[in-house]
């Protein structure tokens, strides 16, 4: 293995993480608040459309970025009405999600199928990007990717310092405590399901504007299910999704690994990689089941109303 | 203020009525939408829901949509009886479907009656082998079972498109990626002629009276009703839980293999990359319209078929995408479960100004 490949495996390792990376940031601080929103992979491909479409007609990166963001915000804010405020199952609440924006990311983008948009530029940093294998994928990585690195220490330093971080977490533990002190159950949790909706929206356009510059239907093609994996993976604490996210980025890559060390497997068996992954990592994790609840917050998942 | 109150008891009367009630929404919803899109609601609505259907081919291409969808549903609500989130049926669909083509590829110049029972045969285990792993790593290796299935369909999904751009591939067909054309003997025989509806149909027939039966004649089927409402009855109870779950898992797995076997023996005549239209994802929300109940599912089964339907004869007479169909059942499932919040709750208005509390009736 040459130099050259191993600086372009990582580099392609955290381009193709990154969008993990932020969609299970977003859920994890959902779950933080004890919702679990299983509608990511809908969020992310009406993000992707959505940004797709706002950067076609605008040509303005910014606006592509807020504009996906904004309509995953919306979409989250359609599940948090229906498992929130009806109390829906949230497991189902979190599937219709997912397959009303899965069926609706295909209506909108029918006639934006095979139309090209520039690609987002890769920024170097002060010609860091020279040192050696690491230089490139550190230092010469798009705007997003950084962006995604300043939203970690953010959240880290949110939940690690800040008063309304301990507000969502101990919502999240136990709902009925928390508001009997007073804190607004369930304005927190909005917040929270709306973070992660932008979070989801952010990497599905990240997907279809910085990743490959084109919509496809159905292109976001589980991510938003292996975002779950990873918050669970990464027992809800940052760091861990930090490293969670750009195995999952390395497992997606591995095609690239091959023609690099000139293997001959078919690309659809190599396509399963990041899933296959996944089914290992469940496993490993899924093997003490009280080491699992010990992370878990409490009330994941559990509808909760004032009066109850 | 309008405010939900907590009922007593869960309204038996409203858990038929809220679907019901979700399908009119949509269609209120889908008449607006048809509005912003510049189309005449009425005309849009008789294109998508009437034409379709207005004929008798109509009437057996509708039926030819709905088989591989009733399989899968079947089998799916048996899982959610249980409580288990097995969202695996497209998976399970496309191995059936990927294992009954090797099988048919056996038959091909043969005129053998077993080629068409064995392929259909194949297609469950190939279904059974796909839900069977989910059900390993979730029982055995206690993983979510929502994640292990939905891995499982995009694993499936790869499987089946190594295999018609790799070992299934047609050797004299010019390189497409599809699978030879099935030898006579093993597709299945067209019921009524003139038609493409074919004997899969007496097959979901079996399986709406076998499903029936099971749950609602059997012991075993209560045994699953009670691991799904409480777990812990079902423990006390001394019900072999984990035999249970393997059991639901593997007859809803059989069944949506099945269906992918019908599916290229029915309808294809071959193996091609595109044989599900999302058929597996749809039986999820066919599975919850339909209650859960065998007779309920046969109903919301057709009237997704007949989305699925609308949504191709929209494209060709309105001009417009036939994902269309795909917003159509999204919205379903959320007026579905927006209106279920009225089984165990009851609107009330308040009138704070006079202290006065309307309730609203039932």
């Amino acid at each position: 293995m040459d130099i050259d490949l191993i600086t372009n495996i990582l580099y392609a390792m955290i381009m193709t993480g990154t969008p993990l990376l932020l969609v299970a940031l977003g859920e994890m601080v959902c779950e933080k608040s004890g919702v679990l929103n299983l509608g990511q992979e809908g969020m992310m491909l009406m993000g992707a459309v959505a940004g797709f479409i706002a950067m076609y007609h605008t040509d303005s990166y910014i606006l592509g970025f807020a504009f996906a963001m904004l309509v995953g915000i919306g979409m989250s804010l359609l599940f948090a009405v229906i498992a929130l405020q009806l109390n829906a199952n949230q497991v189902a609440a979190g599937l219709a999600l997912t397959i009303f924006g899965t069926g609706l990311s295909a209506f909108l983008g029918n006639d934006y199928e095979g139309k090209q948009i520039s690609v987002l530029p890769s920024l170097s940093i002060a010609e860091l990007q020279h040192i050696p294998i690491i230089g490139k994928a550190i230092f010469s990585q798009n705007a997003i990717v950084y962006l995604s690195w300043v939203l970690i220490v953010v959240v880290y330093l949110f939940f690690r310092y800040h008063r309304q971080g301990l507000s969502v977490r101990a919502v999240g533990e136990d709902p009925s405590v928390a508001s009997n002190l007073g804190l607004p159950v369930m304005l927190i949790r909005y917040l929270s399901v709306a973070f992660g909706g932008a979070m989801a929206g952010l990497a599905g356009a990240y997907l279809s504007i910085a990743y490959t510059p084109m919509w496809t239907e159905g292109m976001v093609s589980g991510k938003g299910w292996i975002a779950l994996t990873l918050v669970v993976f990464a027992s809800w604490r940052i760091e861990r999704i930090i490293l969670g996210a750009y195995l999952f980025g390395f497992a997606s890559i591995m095609h690239l690994v091959a023609q690099g060390l000139n293997w001959d497997i078919s690309s659809n068996l190599l396509a399963m990689m990041p899933y296959i992954a996944t089914l290992v990592v469940l496993v490993m994790l899924s093997r003490d089941k009280q080491r699992l609840k010990l992370f878990e917050p409490m009330a994941l998942g559990k509808p909760w109303h004032r009066s109850s | 203020m309008i405010k939900l109150v907590p009922r007593a008891q869960a309204s038996a009367k409203w858990g038929y009525l809220s679907p019901i009630l979700a399908v009119f929404l949509t269609l209120i919803a889908s008449s607006i939408l048809f509005m912003a899109l510049g189309k005449d609601p009425v005309e849009a609505l008789y294109t998508f829901f009437i034409s379709p259907i207005a004929n008798w081919y109509g009437v057996t291409e509708l039926l030819v949509v709905a088989i591989p969808i009733l399989l899968c549903a079947y089998g799916l609500a048996l899982c959610y009886r249980a409580s288990i989130w097995n969202i695996g049926a497209e998976g399970q669909l496309l191995t059936g479907a990927v294992v009954g083509t090797v099988m048919a590829l056996q038959f091909i110049d043969s005129s053998s009656a077993w080629a068409m029972p064995l392929t259909l045969i194949a297609g469950m285990v190939g279904g059974m082998i796909c839900s069977g792993i989910s059900a390993f790593l979730n029982l055995r290796l206690n993983c979510n079972e929502t994640l292990v299935t939905i891995m499982m369909n995009y694993i499936a999904l790869n499987t089946l498109l190594w295999a018609v751009y790799g070992p299934l591939k047609d050797p004299n067909g010019y390189n497409f990626p599809e699978s030879a054309l099935f030898g006579d003997s093993t597709l299945l025989p067209i019921l009524f002629e003139g038609t493409r509806l074919h004997v899969g149909l007496l097959l979901v027939v079996l399986a709406l009276v076998v499903t029936w039966v099971f749950m609602s004649k059997t012991f075993l089927g209560f045994q699953i009703k009670v691991l799904g409402l409480d777990k812990p009855a079902a423990h006390m109870a001394g019900y072999k839980q984990k035999k249970l779950a393997a059991m639901v898992f593997l007859v809803s797995g059989a069944l949506a293999g099945l269906a992918g076997a019908v599916i290229v023996t029915g309808s294809t005549g071959q193996l091609i990359p595109a044989i599900s239209p999302g058929y597996g994802y749809s039986a999820i929300i066919v599975a919850f319209l339909g209650r859960l109940h065998p007779v309920g599912i046969t109903l919301a089964g057709l009237l997704i078929a007949l989305l699925f339907m609308g949504g191709e004869m929209s494209q060709m007479l309105l001009n417009l995408p036939r994902s269309i169909s795909g917003i159509l059942q999204g919205l379903i499932l959320f007026f579905l479960l927006s209106c279920d919040v009225l089984i165990r709750y009851r609107i009330a208005f308040t009138f704070k100004r006079s202290g006065l509390t309307a309730t609203a009736k039932n």
